[in-house]
């Protein structure tokens, strides 16, 4: 056969096809006693260094640390890549909690893929911690009694880089937005606090995801606004090129700011102290901030890559430390038997680790706990290896995410 | 007239940075249409070859110390040379095949090598600073500032794309070679040596898109899905100039750049599937492609 455009076509939407193999598969045992724990997250594209099998790691630290495995409980730990796609999310959380047997699901960033998740859970009466995710859609319209969203929200980058910007001058915005869920609910969240602020939002510019490369066109199109202020509502590879190429079109150099709205530390690490010094960036976890983080960094040991945990891993460990021992408080028969009651549960434990300190749930599922404003060293400041981040200011837990009254969540009683 | 400069000036920065990426997807679908052309081979590990290029650029930089120049020269041969390898141990055996076993090789080989650089470096990518002659303030258009080291990315991708097609289409050793496409038996009986040919033109096709590699590490993150990010948009355009046509992917290469940079103007969220809307409709008016025979 000569070859032809129409094999090649077949071959390239094969080709796309391709990747959606099914996750492994874990022999079943279904024993009543054992709970199992599907990580859910980006093993291969943008977001992989910051969730990816780092969280992985996390949680299997947090079943190790909780002891419940020397009391008789059986905990398995398996993991699966949504490649950012809702519909690849989904097939493999239907599998994990239809055919076999899955309790909670955990990590889950790229916000289009969460909602989904979020429903598929509520449906089936199981657990979702939610680590990796974003959208404070989470806690606010689309709350459920199943899930929690853990480490950070919109909001509360809102609040932190985006209140940070407005308080320096920042009066005037431009968003270049990632179009899908995440940088939607970005965008909001900020554009409510300029506002409020007495700022303008100007325009804002909604780029491909994934898989857009060259961010020039989009800065260019800032920069024509003049606004003083380009936020950046978009993560991981995005926003590293979106930075690289603001550098080097000098943005910075003719007076308008930049604002990474979420930048975790692998990004720092990928676009070098050079080119990311002087950003300011909210994160409520950061490997470096004190004697206990450092302590948790020690005990997750080498990571992939030999990064650093980023907030979103942190969370991983956290969450899942907390529902083993709500598991165990009301027996694992029983938080198997429904979901939501083991989230109940969890809300009504305050939370205790050394990632995040002392915290609590609130009843729309919002984990509570203190957000960080840091700033990026220049590299004359930075003294070992992953140094990157200085303390500007701490936001306390009370402050850092949107009032409970705020959100729209049904599950609120007023 | 102010006014009117002031509609028209989005579409020219748009057409100007549209270019830049257009210079991108013309080297890189002239490799795949020269290895296609002179091998019938769709060569699908071209993004990760395009990939290995910039991160033996930084290799390079990071542990032997030879900065972008150099670079510019070793990373293709080296990326070549690897593929001289792969042409010789793996493709070469599938030429008597049906052609779809060279495809789904090389789409194999483009997993393996993406995922082998991805559990190495991770997924977030690998600082490669703007070489130091380009660290000047960006040049003043009138329309916009254009950093120095884009116009060199489209200047250079210029003469590379005309060189290639030179060599291909005017020179005798070009001669041999589309010779050696008609009639590999014929041009062997002339003493000319068909199978060695057919692994220097892989190598060179590689070698082209490991330079592409090089050109964006300043650019792009460096990182794994570089390629692959890229290399569906590459076959689109290939589809559209025409299978095997070199002038074709040249030039469609760069207008489809700057269509998706106007594109950008006035429906940004279009941008990523407008090279594919004007895939189906090329295959619809003209099936051969715009520049292809059929």
């Amino acid at each position: 056969m000569r070859i032809t455009r129409r094999t090649l076509l077949t071959g390239t939407a094969a080709a796309g096809a391709l990747p959606l193999v099914t996750p492994l598969r874990h022999a079943r045992a279904q024993a009543a006693n054992t709970i199992r724990i599907g990580v859910l997250n980006d093993q291969s594209g943008l977001y992989r260094d910051l969730t990816g099998p780092g969280s992985t790691q996390a949680v299997r630290l947090a079943v190790q640390e909780s002891g419940i495995t020397t009391r008789g409980v059986n905990v398995e730990v398996a993991e699966a890549d949504h490649q950012n796609k809702p519909d690849v999310g989904s097939t493999v959380v239907r599998q994990w909690l239809d055919r076999d047997g899955f309790d909670v699901i955990v990590d889950v960033p790229t916000s289009s893929v969460a909602l989904a998740v979020n429903t598929l859970v509520r449906e089936r009466n199981k657990v979702f911690l939610c680590s990796g995710a974003a959208t404070s859609d989470l806690t606010g319209s689309a709350c459920s009694p199943n899930t929690i969203h853990w480490t950070y929200d919109t909001w509360m980058l809102a609040r932190g880089t985006g209140g940070a910007m407005v308080a320096a001058g920042g009066r005037t915005w431009f968003f270049i937005t990632a179009d899908y869920a995440f940088g939607h609910a970005l965008e909001r969240d900020v554009s409510n606090f300029v506002r409020a602020a007495g700022g303008e939002v100007l325009g804002s510019v909604r780029t491909p995801f994934p898989g857009t490369t060259d961010f020039s066109s989009f800065l260019v199109q800032a920069q024509r606004s003049r606004a003083q202020v380009i936020g950046l509502a978009n993560a991981g590879g995005d926003t590293i090129n979106s930075i690289k190429q603001a550098a080097e079109f000098g943005i910075t150099r003719r007076g308008q700011r930049l604002a990474g709205l979420l930048i975790f530390i692998s990004d720092v690490h990928a676009l070098g102290l050079q080119t990311a010094q002087g950003l300011v960036l909210t994160a409520t976890f950061y490997w470096d901030l004190n004697e206990n983080t450092r302590e948790f960094t020690r005990r997750l040991g080498r990571m992939p890559n030999d990064v650093r945990p980023s907030m979103i891993h942190a969370g991983c460990y956290s969450a899942v430390l907390h529902y083993l021992k709500a598991v165990e408080a009301m027996g694992v028969q029983a938080a198997k038997a429904s979901g939501a009651a083991v989230v109940e549960r969890m809300k009504a434990m305050p939370t205790d680790d050394i990632c995040f300190g002392k915290g609590t749930i609130r009843q729309d599922g919002r984990k509570i706990h203190p957000a960080y404003l840091f700033e990026v060293k220049s590299p004359q400041e930075s003294r070992a290896p992953w140094d990157y981040y200085k303390l500007l200011q701490t936001i306390p837990a009370d402050q850092a995410f949107r009032p409970l009254n705020e959100g729209g969540c049904p599950l609120v009683r007023t | 007239m102010s006014e009117l400069w002031y509609d028209l000036e989005p579409f020219l920065q748009q057409g100007t940075l549209g270019l830049v990426n257009g210079a991108f997807y013309a080297i890189l679908s002239l490799g795949l249409a020269v290895i296609f052309g002179m091998l019938n081979v769709v060569n699908f590990a071209h993004g990760a070859q395009f990939m290995l290029g910039a991160f033996v650029a930084w290799m390079l930089l990071n542990w032997a110390g030879i900065g972008y120049w150099g670079a510019l020269v070793f990373a293709p041969l080296i990326v070549g040379l690897f593929g001289v390898v792969i042409e010789r141990m793996m493709i070469a055996r599938l030429y008597k095949l049906d052609h779809l076993y060279g495809l789904l090789l090389t789409f194999g080989l483009a997993l393996i090598i993406e995922g082998l650089m991805r559990n190495a470096f991770g997924s977030s990518g690998l600082p490669y600073e703007v070489p130091e002659a380009f660290r000047i303030p960006p040049v003043d258009l009138g329309y916009m500032l254009m950093p120095a080291y884009r116009f060199w990315i489209v200047v250079v991708s210029l003469f590379v794309c005309l060189g290639t097609w030179y060599a291909i289409e005017k020179t005798k050793l070009g001669s041999y070679l589309r010779a050696a496409v008609e009639r590999p038996k014929l041009v062997q009986a002339f003493g000319i040596n068909v199978p060695q040919m057919m692994t220097a033109t892989y190598g060179a096709g590689v070698a082209l898109a490991a330079f592409a590699g090089v050109l964006a590490a300043p650019v792009y993150s460096v990182n794994p899905a570089m390629g692959a990010n890229f290399i569906i948009i590459v076959f689109a355009v290939v589809v559209i100039g025409g299978m095997g046509s070199i002038l074709g992917s040249i030039v469609t290469g760069y207008i489809l750049g700057v269509i998706e940079g106007f594109t950008r103007v006035f429906y940004p969220e279009a941008s990523a599937t407008v090279v594919f809307v004007i895939m189906a409709i090329v295959l619809l008016v003209r099936p051969t492609g715009l520049f292809g025979r059929a």
